[in-house]
């Protein structure tokens, strides 16, 4: 009788003092994970004018463009170009032709009005100065 | 080394994706085992695709990630082989999901093919003998991100080369056993990657090398990178390894080569990709499709690897520099590197290359003159004395071939 409730107390003490917190601290992540998902799915948040889940600048249109381009191919794809409205057009139109995209109709518009304001060239001469250098000391080598 | 064996789909759902999955989700996934091939969970699109640059060092720069397309920063390529997690990927389509290698398949045929031959992956390596080359791969629009008036597609910086060595068999000796007849002028690869569009029958890339290109004792049909399986990203399990001709040459998830009686037509072959104007043309003008010349080979070029851009420094002190530089079969005769913008230019001490096709390692001592700003340049001169040159060469419509000298910035102190 003894022994067992000894047991018992042990078992007692181990339960509250190990399973018993960490069962409560998974539950815990996994309420918190569980939230951060749901709020970014509600929010789909504009950040500093881009558009957080793509990448894509705020704008007139940003939603035709995600629906068009991201139907195929990354955000990517588009954000690390820039072209004239010339350009943007003769684009799609080899996307048409290649590439398997379906007409624009009115959409098309729309869609390189806004690309030919966010993403227009810059000239960056014959050269482009280095930019954007991460300064670091350079430890000596023995 | 990392290394990743593609398993099934079915497989791979259920014991990393769903995993993964449940873990991200913080529940299980109702019923699991009973989930069949090629259902993927619709959350999983949007938490990108699973197999996404395993197995490649995580300071690549993914210049897009549908495709995946990543490229090597260049302090990541001081070894003077490239080892497999640091070579760059190029994708246009999605690569196979589902590779079964015993009954992999690699089909020869076409108009100048004697007879259709098809063998499978135990053929290839039992009928015919093996060679291991080191052979640098360097995709056509690497360097496009400097174009101006820009160019469009990856824009790509530095990171789209590499040089690791490859073993596999020579294509010449398959194209031998095949029989080919005397007018074959160009092959063709066709790979498993599959279109974006989602389209089945669409082929993504079918691209090719003139016969003799072909014929060369280098240009192999390989499956293994460093002595280990290719890596599903760089075209497990077997794909063409052609060096000094863009690497969209080179085709990933091969499964059948045509033997051309004219210039291959494939997508990518035509139009204006992977071209360039016959004739010079002014900076953003538009040039006719059939004004436009299949790039054939890759111009001298080099790297600095070592140190990373950025370094400060104390004066006084001798800077060790190194790098990579490659010409194609003409080998670099030489390397020379500048701290002034090009006024003077310092000899480097230049290894031999393994082979034809490998890149050689260069490095230079540097002393510094008083404190303050400096770019390092490097350029390579290759057999026939043509070197880099310093600012954009020749501007063409899609922004390939430029070979403009490296450059890093340091900071004496």
């Amino acid at each position: 009788m003894v022994i067992l409730m000894l047991i018992a107390a042990i078992f007692w003490v181990f339960y509250t003092d190990t399973i018993a917190p960490h069962a409560q601290k998974l539950q815990i992540e996994k309420d918190q994970k569980l939230q951060e998902q749901k709020k970014t799915m509600e929010e789909n948040p504009i950040k500093d004018g881009i558009h957080v889940a793509t990448g894509f600048a705020e704008g007139e249109g940003l939603e035709m463009v995600i629906a068009t381009c991201t139907a195929c191919h990354s955000a990517k794809l588009v954000t690390q170009n820039r072209a004239t409205r010339e350009s943007w057009e003769q684009m799609i139109r080899w996307m048409q032709k290649t590439q398997n995209l379906w007409d624009l109709g009115e959409q098309e518009e729309i869609i390189l009005d806004y690309l030919a304001k966010y993403y227009a060239p810059e000239n960056t001469g014959r050269r482009k100065l280095l930019t954007d250098i991460e300064w670091y000391e350079l430890e000596e080598e023995d | 080394m990392p290394h990743y064996k593609p398993t099934s789909r079915r497989t791979f759902l259920q014991q990393t994706t769903l995993a993964t999955f449940s873990g991200l989700l913080g529940t299980e996934i109702a019923f699991a085992e009973h989930i069949f091939e090629g259902w993927t969970p619709l959350a999983l699109t949007d938490l990108g695709d699973p197999f996404s640059l395993k197995g490649k060092h995580k300071d690549l720069v993914v210049l897009n990630d549908k495709p995946i397309n990543a490229e090597v920063p260049p302090h990541l390529l001081n070894d003077k082989i490239t080892p497999t997690d640091k070579l760059f990927v190029r994708n246009n389509g999605i690569p196979p999901i589902e590779v079964d290698t015993k009954n992999w398949t690699l089909t020869i045929e076409g108009e100048a093919a004697k007879q259709k031959v098809v063998l499978t992956l135990a053929d290839l390596k039992s009928k015919f003998k093996h060679y291991t080359y080191q052979l640098t791969l360097e995709c056509g629009g690497n360097g496009r991100s400097e174009f101006n008036p820009p160019a469009k597609g990856n824009q790509w910086t530095t990171g789209a080369v590499g040089s690791p060595k490859w073993t596999g068999v020579k294509l010449k000796e398959v194209l031998e056993y095949v029989g080919i007849n005397a007018n074959a002028i160009y092959i063709g690869y066709y790979g498993k990657d599959t279109h974006l569009s989602g389209d089945p029958k669409k082929v993504v890339i079918s691209r090719g090398v003139p016969i003799n290109k072909a014929l060369e004792e280098e240009s192999l049909i390989a499956w293994a990178m460093n002595g280990e399986d290719l890596p599903l990203q760089n075209g497990y399990p077997l794909r063409l390894v052609f060096s000094d001709v863009p690497a969209s040459t080179s085709g990933k998830w091969l499964y059948k080569i045509v033997v051309r009686d004219r210039v291959h037509d494939g997508p990518k072959m035509t139009g204006q990709s992977y071209r360039v104007p016959c004739e010079p043309v002014a900076a953003g003008s538009t040039v006719a499709d059939e004004k436009m010349c299949i790039i054939e080979d890759m111009p001298v070029k080099s790297l600095i690897t070592y140190p990373k851009t950025g370094a400060v420094i104390t004066l006084g002190r001798t800077l060790d520099i190194s790098g990579q530089a490659w010409a194609g079969k003409l080998a670099i005769k030489e390397m020379h590197c500048s701290i002034d913008y090009g006024a003077t230019w310092q000899k480097c001490t230049l290894d031999a290359p393994a082979n034809r096709y490998a890149w050689q390692h260069w490095s230079a001592k540097l002393s510094f003159p008083q404190k303050g700003y400096y770019e390092i340049w490097a350029r390579a001169t290759d057999g026939n004395s043509e070197m880099q040159p310093m600012v954009l060469p020749g501007w063409n419509p899609r922004g390939y071939l430029n070979n403009a000298c490296h450059r890093i910035a340091v900071m004496v102190k």
